[in-house]
């Protein structure tokens, strides 16, 4: 297996996904497979080769110091899943 | 549990001396990472406001908040921030450095990952100077990085959630990653200081650590005295003010010391400082060590800064800190001591010196009336009568106590730059002319002083207003003192007979004759001669 | 006259000439996709009332004259990866659900401006991930050739609105071929331009260094309409391009005369369906009757280009969607657990199978002790086959290649297992590694009247040429002009 279980597990924690023991199975088989798949990659000698930052070469572009947004919370999060106010509102962390 | 014979002698140590003793055969390496909030009116990414107190999420649009499919534009004078701090520490600035994503999860941080700048930072090389316990050091640093901070979580009332503000969410941030170099909490408070000043200097950050513009992290390793190797390091967080940085350290240090002493090994973790119990404790969330996957954000291009740029941001520099601490001992004559506390403001030491150079009057010359000499003086004010140009350590005495007393009962050294000055530097010089004249004495500037601050008048007008030119004439004072002593014969005999505390009483009773107004250096000198030594 | 099946170019000069307005043109197209939706699910927002309004502010504006956009007053689809302010964008997703963005994404906004008319979102694969439109969370795509098969991914339902005459154009967005393996599949002009060529802004990220914006059109002429209404540099994207967009629609009848194609012989896979690779190599065969000069060019390492693009495109991928926490905007699960569980079972409820596949992939290929093996490695693969396509550019002007091995597979088909899926992709993802333009257009049908895509691939920002390579090609066939008959088994 290129991928264990645990790892499986590691990964789904980093991600912040809620996986089943039937997903974490099929998962872990989905990625052995994908990474076994990806390991063709080793059969190229890339050591003097340069990854790819970027596919376009530009000068840094930038902006002015100027404020250019008018304060609208209202609409801003009008979506929001819930709010107190104009706070965001989220569970808190149990420890 | 108590802190244990370590960790008290090294928190209370006063000097560095002191603090190496405490620790016995181990050595403190110490290492600071500071976070500078920037003084832009923008946010780094978008075109928010950064300014301070406004309703949750005002300051808030769609990039800052992580809405799907926006993207950052980089505002330039981040940048310009960034290379204006590099170029005063003897950065090397980067031709070209990359920003990276940091990714990890949190109600504050909106797009899951914050940008920040890992393998390639816009700066590196470079130091601060400090000076401690007399001795000069150079604190090498490793990094200067921009990133964008994150919002604010607080605890509803309710206890059941938190609140989320992400005004702060894409405030720009200038890391500074110093060298483990610092060998002692002395050096460690002069570090900061010095740092801070610098920004300020710079006006590129506020330097206030409470209200979290200027924030600190510690890392904290001890090893055996001459050892090369680094021992393991702690991390300590939530250092809310400098006191709380040394307390840290102390506290910290004091318990690695311990640990190492009886046999133990340092756990390498994040500790919290928790000011109200006085010690540093391991986070209690049992984190998982975060990944932060760092990668190459490819929503921004490489940044690369072209040597004109650099050279621009250069010639717009103002004088640093250090270089004028020197030069002020140098040109002014002053102490290192006086040097220090004028310069670590830049706005003090811009007052000081307006100050000092404001009278017309040659070095010397000690009554008005005689023409003031060269172009220079046109600039300046005439000096009043009976006035004469101050010395600078007079200026500085003056500075230094009565200005900055006002200056901090009326928190005026909150701004970052005062403008609203209680005197203005023209004012305060001329009335140490007057006291270096003796038109006044030293007493009655100080109730000339706060008639000014009260009334924002000039002190010539006060003193001449309230007839407060005091007595130096040497005959009339004679005679004042003459009639004291001849006013009181048996205190004369005491005095003569050994009881030598009633020269106080005779100097008040002078005083009383002349109405407060006489010269007490003179006054002193006639009793003296008159009453005799004994 | 059926006005839903006008090329843009037709409609631009009908309106001009006030033989129909917008709000017929519009009236017609939303007719028609009442009357086909049932069948094809190209759709997901619909937005017939706004539509008929902003018809109508064409038409006014078309009346004062002295306006030369060719895209106002033309009914037009975006796929819902696109933002569009106040109609709902969910990018095929459930944790977008009920998602309605307060900003349009650039290229929405240039089109509002242009005067075109939105008539709805298209479906696609959630997140833009898939090669089908089986990944959408809320509907199937279905063929309009044969509406047991799909339309190719992810850009779908952008696809068969155009196919089955819904809309006029669309856009679309090509990541690893998303844009060009649904037009292949559908019959339909599809093309990817240059990277940086088209703002990215309020497009839905999934790989940020690979996504473009591309259209979706009847023809070449109404690909270069499209394509020059919404390129161009924009302040707001930091990786689009300063460079001045051309009139890409002037030069199109220029012909091919002594233009240089080459054929990498990697991209005639074995394996490919035997008409693909027969209609393929016809269309060369034409385009050299008509004086291009083809030669045979070798992009040695084009079979690690879908290795490459799977490690960097859901490494970018995992990050841009960690956004989606329940915590501003979108889907929260309920319960009364703390934040984390609310993270979890927010994002596992909301996401679906391939997207948490990808969003793993991708974590894993960035987390500690994996980077350099993974994520770097595939970076710098990613430099080895740009370097294939810049000598093969040094002798030839356009390359030409098939889209896919096959025709549109049925429904189902490779939903079973995810890497034969990607497989799919063999053809386009290179041309994304490389940041290069590059366009599909229909070059024959299989013995099951499936339409068969050929692809042209250019040089970085030489979209000129590749529209006037494939303008050639088509304008010697008529394939274009085929429809499907919506409503056959």
């Amino acid at each position: 297996m290129k991928i264990t279980r645990e790892e499986v597990r590691n990964v789904a924690r980093l991600a912040r996904l809620d996986l089943s023991a039937d997903e974490e199975a099929a998962f872990a088989a989905d990625l052995d497979q994908i990474l076994t798949y990806v390991e063709m990659l080793d059969e190229l000698d890339t050591g003097a080769v340069e990854p790819t930052a970027h596919v376009v070469e530009l000068e840094t572009p930038y902006r002015d110091d100027e404020v250019t947004n008018q304060p609208d919370a209202d609409t801003l999060l009008a979506g929001a899943p819930a709010r107190d106010g104009t706070h965001l509102k989220v569970p808190k962390i149990i420890e | 549990m108590s802190t244990s014979g370590t960790v008290d002698r090294a928190a209370g140590a006063a000097t560095a001396a002191a603090e190496r003793e405490a620790l016995g055969r181990f050595e403190a390496v110490i290492g600071l990472e500071v976070h500078a909030q920037l003084l832009t009116h923008a946010k780094i990414f978008c075109g928010c406001s950064t300014a301070f107190g406004a309703p949750p999420n005002a300051n808030s649009c769609p990039v800052c908040l992580g809405m799907p499919g926006v993207l950052p534009v980089l505002n330039r004078r981040v940048v310009e921030f960034a290379i204006r701090l590099a170029l005063a520490t003897g950065c090397t600035v980067a031709r070209s450095s990359r920003w990276a994503r940091k990714n990890y999860f949190y109600p504050d941080l909106p797009k899951g990952y914050q940008i920040s700048m890992y393998e390639l930072p816009i700066a590196t090389g470079g130091g601060v100077d400090i000076v401690v316990d007399g001795a000069a050091k150079r604190v090498g640093l490793t990094r200067i990085h921009m990133e964008e901070d994150a919002g604010k979580n607080i605890h509803d009332a309710h206890g059941d959630a938190s609140l989320v503000d992400l005004n702060r969410a894409g405030v720009p941030l200038l890391e500074i990653v110093s060298e483990p170099d610092i060998r002692s909490i002395a050096e460690a408070g002069a570090y900061l200081r010095t740092l801070r000043a610098l920004v300020q200097y710079l006006e590129i950050c506020d330097g206030n650590m409470e209200e979290g513009s200027f924030r600190c992290d510690a890392n904290v390793s001890i090893r055996p005295r001459g050892a090369t190797a680094l021992g393991v390091k702690v991390e300590i967080k939530n250092l809310n003010s400098f006191r709380a940085v040394e307390k840290a350290l102390a506290h910290e240090i004091g318990r690695q010391a311990e640990v190492l002493g009886g046999g133990g090994t340092i756990v390498q973790e994040t500790r919290l400082w928790d000011a109200e119990r006085e010690e540093t404790r391991a986070m209690r969330t049992k984190e998982h060590a975060h990944d932060y996957r760092y990668f190459p954000d490819p929503d921004l291009l490489p940044l690369v800064v072209d040597e004109r740029w650099v050279a621009e941001i250069r010639g717009t520099l103002p004088e640093l800190p250090a270089a004028r601490r020197e030069r002020f001992v140098a040109e002014y004559g002053l102490p290192v001591y006086d040097a220090e506390v004028l310069t670590a403001r830049r706005d003090v030491a811009d007052y000081f010196e307006a100050a000092v150079k404001s009278t017309a009057a040659e070095a010397g010359a000690k009554v008005a009336g005689k023409p003031p000499a060269g172009a220079a003086a046109e600039a300046e004010t005439k000096p009043a009568k009976g006035a004469a140009k101050p010395t600078a350590k007079a200026v500085s005495n003056w500075v230094m106590s009565e200005l900055l007393r006002v200056v901090r009962e009326q928190r005026l050294d909150d701004a970052l730059t005062i403008t609203n000055w209680p005197v203005p530097p023209a004012d305060l010089g001329r009335l140490v002319g007057l006291v270096e004249a003796a038109t006044i004495s030293g007493k009655i500037a100080k109730t000339v002083w706060s008639e000014m601050l009260a009334s924002g008048k000039a002190p010539e007008a006060i003193v001449a207003e309230k007839g407060l030119v005091q007595v130096s004439d040497r005959g009339a004072l004679e005679s004042a003192v003459d009639g004291v002593l001849a006013a009181n014969p048996d205190k004369v005999a005491e005095y003569r007979g050994g009881k030598t505390k009633l020269f106080g009483f005779f100097v008040g009773q002078v005083m009383k004759a002349t109405d407060g107004a006489g010269n007490p250096q003179l006054v002193n000198d006639l009793l003296r001669a008159k009453l005799g030594g004994t | 006259m059926d006005l839903a099946n006008l090329t843009i170019a037709e409609a631009a000069s009908k309106l001009r000439r006030g033989e129909c307005s917008s709000v017929e043109l519009t009236r017609a197209v939303l007719a028609r996709a009442h009357a086909v939706e049932p069948r094809i699910h190209s759709f997901l927002a619909r937005c017939d009332d706004t539509a008929v309004a902003a018809a109508a502010d064409a038409d006014a504006r078309l009346a004062r004259g002295g306006d030369a956009n060719p895209l106002t007053g033309i009914p037009i689809a975006l796929k819902d990866v696109i933002a569009t302010r106040g109609v709902p964008t969910t990018a095929g997703s459930r944790i977008l659900e009920n998602f309605v963005p307060p900003y349009d994404a650039t290229v929405t906004a240039r089109l509002r401006t242009s005067g075109a008319v939105i008539v709805a979102k298209a479906n696609c694969d959630e997140f833009a991930m898939g090669s089908s439109t089986e990944n959408s969370a809320f509907a199937v795509t279905c063929n309009p050739w044969d509406v047991g098969r799909v339309p190719g991914g992810s850009s779908g339902g952008s696809a068969t609105a155009v196919a089955a005459a819904e809309c006029l154009g669309a856009l679309g967005t090509d990541t690893g071929g998303s844009v060009r393996l649904p037009a292949a599949f559908c019959g339909v002009v599809g093309m990817k331009p240059t990277y940086g060529r088209v703002s990215r802004y309020g497009v839905v990220a999934y790989a940020s260094s690979l996504d473009q914006v591309g259209p979706l059109t009847r023809d070449v002429r109404d690909c270069a309409l499209l394509l020059g209404a919404i390129a161009g540099h924009d302040p707001l994207d930091s990786t689009s391009v300063d460079t001045p967009v051309p009139d890409y629609a002037a030069g199109l009848d220029a012909g091919v005369r002594g233009l240089r194609i080459g054929l990498p012989r990697e991209y005639f896979v074995a394996g490919m369906q035997p008409e693909v690779e027969r209609s393929v190599r016809a269309a060369v065969r034409t385009l050299e009757g008509l004086g291009a000069a083809v030669t045979e060019v070798s992009l040695p390492h084009t079979r690690y280009g879908i290795a490459a693009y799977y490690l960097i495109a859901t490494a970018e991928a995992s990050s841009n969607l960690a956004r989606y926490d329940g915590v501003k905007y979108g889907r929260r699960s309920q319960g009364n657990g703390g934040l984390l569980e609310m993270y979890r079972r927010t994002r596992a409820e909301g996401f679906g199978r391939e997207v948490k596949r990808r969003i793993m992939l991708g974590t894993y290929a960035l987390s500690a002790g994996y980077y350099d093996a993974y994520y770097l490695k595939a970076q710098k693969v990613r430099t080895l086959i740009r370097r294939d396509f810049a000598a093969a550019f040094e002798r030839c002007d356009v390359l030409v290649t098939p889209v896919a091995a096959t025709t549109a597979f049925p429904i189902g088909a490779r939903t079973a297992d995810p890497l034969q899926m990607y497989l799919t992709d063999v053809c386009t993802i290179p041309v994304n590694l490389a940041g290069l333009p590059g366009l599909s257009l229909p070059c024959g049908f299989d013995g099951a009247g499936l339409p068969i895509g050929l692809q042209i691939i250019g040089a970085p920002f030489a979209e000129e040429t590749v529209l006037r390579a494939a303008h050639a090609y088509e304008q010697a066939t008529e394939w274009h002009r085929r429809r499907p008959q919506i409503g056959a088994t």
